[in-house]
């Protein structure tokens, strides 16, 4: 049974990341790496591993050996993917969109990603939404969610500079994300970044209020529980740091995540979720496609 | 009355003070309170959420009114006097800063960690794009050397703030340490210096005078301190100091004492004092609107208030993270129960 391949877009952190990631895949074959600076650390270690490498960007490698890939990661920009998903569409590659452009659906591993697998693009959402998307959905899924709150605080450092920017963006995408994934009537979502030296590792924290009399307390630390082991089966240092809260409809769920330490450091676990949900999505599409090219 | 100015107040007891009163401001009050300051010339007066806007939350606490509801109050009653607002990005967002300017706000005063300015740059772009006075905010100046202060704000003045402000949240700045921040920020920058201090070692008004005295123009104060902790420089106080120095704030003296006493002191519980946790406040170097939530979390788990803000403060944890009260509690009370084992 042959591997699907795979082209990873942007050489920076999180794209070199993906890129270890992907090498320990099943069904995944790590095959391009393409990026705009020839002088990239990224693509220079993608040269290293012998990877093919692409210095002029998507133009170039659909230009060169389209037909090296047919999953592509884009670890870009938001805005550099709004011009990358018309190109990677009309060249017909399931897209992978990790930048908070949310040009196609959201998606939450746990969740939904049947929903959406033949979707030609993705989108992750927030790092803060992929490690408490799933808990708002595990509460949601035994009592009815009237309201759900996040905290996402991250250490200074892994929040590059395009977070840095528009830092609106990811509290709106969140927001958004918690409603329509994670099922919750209204949704929030705050983001705090703490310089403590050494770094603090990812912490959230989930608020939910339960619709009046439905709150059923064994269930939803039941479900809540369940979840958490769910998201560990593709982000290895997720884990609840209590057993939730309850106090009379109130649920708080507090949650750390330690990266995998791939390429990028253990306390940067707002990345490494990102890049694992990404590669967990893509393995799912693999998996049908070579499912579907065997029958 | 309205003559020339020497520093101008800004009065934050509608903002700030929200933290001591657990984010239960109504209209009426408001609206007074707001009507008083205006009638006794304050310049600025802050209105929002404690956390700023948007700030209403399961984290910070729950608005009993809808701050944009308070702010329209505010900005009906005053004649002469500009509404303030608070916006922490990360917490509100562009769009809150829009409605606030919509329904009257004037001034935008945008807050960030002492070592996080950058995230402030849309920010304070788009109050300057709404025409609003724009502050940078730069929050727990106590925890960064002098030199990162300067660079920070530094990048404020770069996005267009109006006045870059040394903000105290912990209380825990010492004078000469006040002076040395508002010094360098007077050298390095040419657009004004702000302070605004907390009261958790007394020091809030020694604070004031040394920010004064250096050159700061802005200064912050709240009446009757109510504000986190211990509350704020007092604004009645400084208003009376600053006439006896021969400082012109414009604002009236008597009309100040007459609302501290008749219009804000029935609001508070009790009076603002310094008490044993808000001391540790400024001693530990934690932001002071943590102070009710950690009261609350130490007679949940049935151990020291003070052990979980000391704790706090070695953790190096920053403003808005509330939800580590808790976390901290719930641990420290797991300890104790595996000694007693």
């Amino acid at each position: 049974m042959g591997k699907v391949k795979v082209a990873v877009l942007g050489s920076g952190n999180i794209g070199t990341d993906l890129m270890l990631k992907l090498e320990r895949s099943s069904v995944l074959e790590m095959s391009v790496m393409i990026g705009i600076d020839p002088e990239s650390d990224g693509l220079a270690r993608a040269k290293e591993r012998g990877y093919i490498t692409i210095d002029s960007g998507l133009k170039g490698f659909l230009e060169q050996c389209p037909e090296q890939a047919d999953i592509v990661f884009d670890a870009t920009s938001a805005k550099a993917h709004i011009r990358h998903a018309k190109m990677l569409r009309e060249a017909g590659k399931f897209t992978l969109d990790l930048t908070p452009a949310a040009v196609g659906p959201f998606v939450i591993p746990p969740v939904n990603v049947d929903e959406h697998i033949d979707a030609d693009n993705i989108n992750l959402i927030t790092c803060g939404g992929q490690a408490t998307i799933p808990v708002v959905y595990a509460v949601n899924r035994v009592c009815p969610v009237e309201y759900a709150e996040i905290v996402a605080t991250i250490s200074s450092r892994s929040a590059g500079p395009g977070t840095r920017a528009n830092i609106d963006e990811f509290t709106q995408t969140t927001s958004r994300g918690i409603e329509e994934i994670g099922g919750a009537k209204k949704g929030k979502a705050i983001i705090i970044m703490n310089p403590a030296e050494p770094p603090i590792m990812m912490r959230d924290t989930v608020y939910c209020l339960v619709e009046d009399g439905t709150m059923n307390e064994a269930e939803v630390i039941r479900s809540v529980t369940e979840m958490a082991e769910t998201v560990q089966s593709y982000v290895p240092g997720y884990r609840l740091r209590m057993e939730p809260i309850i106090e009379g409809n109130k649920v708080t769920v507090f949650i750390e995540v330690e990266g995998a330490g791939d390429y990028l450091p253990t306390y940067s676990g707002n990345l490494d979720i990102m890049t694992a949900a990404a590669v967990k999505v893509a393995e799912e599409y693999a998996k049908k496609r070579i499912q579907s090219a065997v029958v | 009355m309205t003559g020339q100015r020497d520093i101008l107040i800004t009065e934050v007891a509608l903002r700030d003070g929200s933290h001591a009163i657990a984010h239960q401001y109504t209209v009426e009050q408001v609206t007074n309170v707001a009507r008083a300051l205006d009638e006794a010339n304050v310049p600025y007066m802050e209105v929002a959420h404690g956390d700023g806007l948007s700030g209403s939350s399961l984290q910070y606490g729950l608005s009993r009114t809808d701050e944009m509801k308070l702010i329209e109050a505010a900005v009906s009653v005053c004649k002469h006097s500009k509404v303030a607002v608070l916006l922490l990005p990360g917490i509100g967002t562009v769009n809150e800063l829009k409605e606030a300017h919509r329904i009257g706000a004037k001034m935008a005063r945008i807050a960030t960690h002492i070592t996080e300015a950058d995230i402030s740059k849309q920010h304070i772009e788009m109050a300057k794009n709404l025409g609003m006075e724009t502050v940078g905010f730069l929050m727990m100046s106590h925890m960064a050397p002098t030199e990162k202060l300067v660079e920070q704000a530094k990048l404020m003045e770069s996005y267009g703030a109006d006045v870059v402000y040394v903000v105290d949240s912990a209380g825990a700045l010492l004078p000469h340490e006040v002076r040395e921040r508002i010094r360098a920020l007077r050298d390095h920058l040419s657009i004004d210096i702000g302070f605004h201090g907390h009261n958790n070692l007394s020091l809030a008004m020694a604070n004031t005078l040394a920010a004064i005295e250096e050159g700061a123009k802005r200064i912050d104060g709240s009446v009757r301190c109510l504000g986190a902790g211990a509350g704020n420089t007092q604004t009645e106080v400084l208003v009376a100091v600053c006439d006896r120095l021969g400082i012109q704030t414009g604002v009236d003296i008597y009309k100040m004492m007459d609302l501290a006493e008749h219009i804000v002191a029935p609001i508070l519980n009790s009076p603002q004092e310094i008490t044993k946790d808000s001391l540790v406040l400024g001693y530990a170097g934690v932001y002071s609107s943590f102070l009710l939530h950690a009261q609350r979390a130490a007679k949940k788990f049935g151990i020291d208030s003070r052990d979980i803000l000391v704790e706090l403060g070695k953790r190096k944890v920053v403003g808005g993270q509330e939800d580590m009260i808790i976390d901290v509690a719930a641990e420290i009370a797991g300890q104790k129960a595996g000694a007693a084992v």
